[in-house]
């Protein structure tokens, strides 16, 4: 294999397993934060037991996150030296941007949220719980900055071949960077959201636990809710942004070979057999049914992106994001009408839903990343051009091993761990003593 | 011009500080079965860098970003440059993490076991790495006419740049001892002292027998000290600071010998910096193609746009990082493992 499809491989694979971890943690900051600011104005040991039990998860995550964030910060050097010295002008500020600002916060009250809750005050303890939320966020903010610039470059001009900063906030709030920003940070509710409803609902299902259960269920499906409504409507605009900005993308992810007027919409596609909506795909991109909507072939062959990849990647996530949205929507019907705790085969849907928003994300990302292909920095630098020339294939397939063998290691370590506590259950309150 | 010195500046005060934060639980790891030799005694070690070492990693990761951002040639070489060496760096920084965090989650004393030496490993190896890549840097890399590294893997692994590898080992287990001098009392607080008195004669030594060998490995950073007096004021603070650790140390006043051996580390780094300033990584075939900080520098705006991040967010980051110490300070204790 060649060095460019290894080192590639090997940022596809870190990058990956990495997001497995912020987008739990993201979302969990913020139930954190509620539930804390619920235990400040009405102190109870529900509230002490369910800030414990989501804290100590939290610390799992965490712990994987950064172990695995670091790696790739050092990635961009070390496998795309090429793309560092074209865009350090101007991607290196919001990396740097983002240890300076938001690590900093995350990582330093960390300790306080972990092995504070003793030593600090509530109040204190509820500051260090949202200076983490916010630092997770904030991060999410500047990384998502500087994705967004590789997609849709604003504010630099290219001086002896490498972009250079001409406009720093235009930079930052590039066309796409605050739509992808709240596309993801949602995303990350939902999944938090959907996380510890997934497991309330497995205690009510096992009789365990039954109080901590129900009001983490009720505070999950609020947040959900909340969040996978905003995630339906950013998640639209972002993809009528995609049609204006990167017109090749937006083709590939609604498999349109011929630019027309008028398009219909794919709603079903590859590997099934296809099913035509007339008209829609140029109605839902413009509002208006007889748009001309651009198609692959006003695009040179070599500046196309792979177009199943991109298509299934991007309907596999709205399909299964619509069904977490029915299935928090169902979860909101049942509480109205007062049968949310009863119904097992409710819960039992909602338990086995763990895995899927953490999917949905991922593939998320392939739809950007893949989509973005030919270029690493969209329609100026190819990914073939990013590569660290020196590094020898054989080095990076070394190294890529390393990762598989480590990441497989790491992966499972975390799902030991986080179902060990899960078993464990967050006790089960003053009358059989709080631990 | 005075921008690209501010960041070059700025780069090496963020490698000082994270030379100083994760020198010493880097070193904390390297001692893990020296200093603590109980399982009651190796709990508390990482009792105390559990709440900050993360916190203390960011500085990498910053230090890191600075780089990129400020000067990305230099980042895209060396890193590409030492890309195995890199890589073997991630895989301690991994394997550290996830140990402090996975150890005391489990009962086994057999799981114990392993994450206690995959801490020590990890963070050996770490602290190593970071030496050699140092003492490649002093010696200075051959570079094609592209800037990147021309030379191969084994290279790196040159004489002098080992011996620098262990005497920065020897700095962070003199750190590192420090600490746990400090955090620590009874038996394991004895045991740390007497280790942190062996890890300053081991780094002295070490370190006077670098300075004798640099003049024929590293002729170029000697230059500066010929003609002006500037690096002079950190070796003379240095000096003052490595003789004060073991005579503060026999005193039992740990707090200040930590101060010291932290100083002392701050004074190795800035010696090096003023040494080396403006180069980077010197050019060893072409002097001409050494990357420098100016040759190498990001576009004044964005040069500037980061200094004003930097100068908002700095004093904020001490700010809270000097009032989470403050949180954790005296001796650790054996608390409940976790909130």
């Amino acid at each position: 294999m060649s060095a460019l499809t290894l080192a590639r491989a090997q940022f596809a694979l870190t990058v990956m397993v990495h997001y497995l971890y912020p987008v739990l943690t993201m979302g969990l900051g913020v139930v954190l934060v509620i539930v804390a600011s619920l235990r400040l104005r009405r102190p109870d040991e529900v509230y002490d037991r369910m800030l414990r039990f989501w804290t100590h998860i939290f610390g799992v995550a965490f712990a994987g996150g950064v172990a695995t964030g670091v790696v790739m910060e050092f990635e961009f050097g070390t496998n795309w030296a090429g793309y560092s010295r074209f865009v350090g002008d101007i991607f290196g500020a919001p990396l740097a941007a983002e240890a300076l600002i938001a690590f900093f916060l995350e990582s330093s009250f960390l300790g306080i949220l972990l092995f504070g809750g003793r030593r600090v005050s509530r109040r204190t303890h509820f500051i260090a719980t949202l200076m983490v939320a916010l630092g997770a966020t904030l991060s999410a903010f500047w990384i998502v900055a500087a994705n967004s610039w590789q997609q849709t470059p604003a504010g630099f001009h290219i001086v002896r071949g490498r972009a250079e900063l001409t406009d720093f906030w235009a930079a930052v709030f590039n066309p796409s960077t605050l739509l992808r920003f709240l596309h993801a940070v949602l995303g990350s509710w939902v999944t938090a959201a959907v996380f510890v409803g997934s497991l309330s609902a497995y205690y009510l299902l096992r009789g365990r636990h039954q109080e901590f259960a129900r009001r983490s269920l009720r505070l999950a499906l609020v947040f959900g809710l909340v969040a996978v409504v905003a995630e339906v409507v950013v998640g639209d605009a972002h993809t009528r942004q995609v049609a204006r900005t990167q017109p090749e993308k937006f083709a590939a992810i609604e498999v349109l070979h011929h630019t027309q007027e008028g398009a219909p919409l794919a709603v079903v596609g590859q590997p099934l057999p296809e099913v035509l909506l007339p008209k829609l795909l140029s109605f839902m991109t413009y509002f208006d049914f007889n748009a001309r909507v651009t198609g692959l072939d006003a695009f040179a062959p070599e500046d196309r992106p792979p177009v199943t990849a991109t298509a299934m990647s991007f309907h596999a996530m709205l399909w299964l994001g619509l069904s977490l949205a029915a299935v928090l929507g169902l979860g909101g019907f049942l509480w109205w009408r007062g049968r949310l705790f009863e119904s097992r085969r409710y819960l039992k849907v909602l338990y086995y839903c763990l895995p899927i928003p953490f999917v949905v994300n991922e593939v998320g990302w392939v739809t950007a990343e893949v989509g973005r292909q030919p270029w690493i920095v969209y329609r100026l630098l190819r990914t073939e051009d990013a590569l660290s020339r020196t590094v020898p294939a054989a080095q990076v397939a070394v190294s890529l091993l390393m990762f598989v063998v480590v990441y497989i290691g790491l992966l499972g370590l975390t799902l030991h761990l986080v179902r060990k506590k899960v078993l464990e259950g967050p006790g089960d309150g003053a009358e059989e003593g709080t631990p | 011009m005075i921008l690209d010195l501010i960041w070059f500046v700025l780069v090496a005060a963020l490698v000082a500080g994270y030379a100083i934060l994760d020198g010493f639980d880097l070193g904390v790891g390297f001692l893990h079965f020296v200093v603590p030799r109980s399982e009651e005694e190796r709990r508390l070690a990482l009792a105390s860098i559990a709440p900050v070492w993360d916190g203390n990693e960011v500085w990498l990761l910053s230090a890191g970003g600075a780089l990129f951002a400020a000067f990305p040639p230099v980042y895209a070489t060396v890193f590409s440059g030492f890309y195995l060496a890199m890589m073997l760096v991630l895989l301690g920084l991994i394997v550290r993490a996830v140990s402090i965090e996975a150890r005391n989650r489990g009962r086994s004393p057999a799981w114990r076991r392993f994450f206690d030496r995959s801490f020590a490993v990890g963070s050996t190896l770490v602290a190593l790495l970071l030496g050699v890549a140092m003492g490649n840097l002093m010696r200075g890399l051959p570079l094609n006419a592209r800037g990147e590294y021309a030379g191969t893997f084994w290279a790196l692994l040159n004489p002098f740049s080992l011996f620098i590898g262990a005497t920065t080992l020897a700095m962070f287990a003199m750190q590192g001892a420090c600490w746990l001098a400090m955090k620590t009392e009874g038996q394991l607080g004895k045991r740390a002292i007497t280790t942190a008195l062996f890890a300053w004669a081991a780094f002295v030594a070490l370190y006077l027998d670098a300075t004798l060998w640099a003049p024929s490995d590293a002729p170029w950073l000697f230059l500066r000290a010929r003609q002006s007096f500037a690096p002079w004021i950190p070796v003379s603070l240095m000096l003052l600071c490595v003789v004060s650790v073991p005579l503060l140390l026999r005193r039992e006043r740990l707090r200040l010998a930590f101060l010291c051996s932290s100083i002392t580390i701050a004074c190795v780094v800035a010696i090096l910096a003023i040494a080396a300033c403006p180069i980077f990584v010197l050019c060893t075939n072409s002097v001409i193609r050494s990357l420098t900080a100016f040759s190498a520098a990001s576009s004044p705006r964005t040069l500037l746009a980061m200094l004003i991040i930097v100068l908002a967010a700095l004093p904020l980051v001490l700010g809270y990082t000097v009032f989470i110490y403050r949180v954790w300070r005296g001796k650790v204790r054996a608390e409940p493992e976790e909130y």
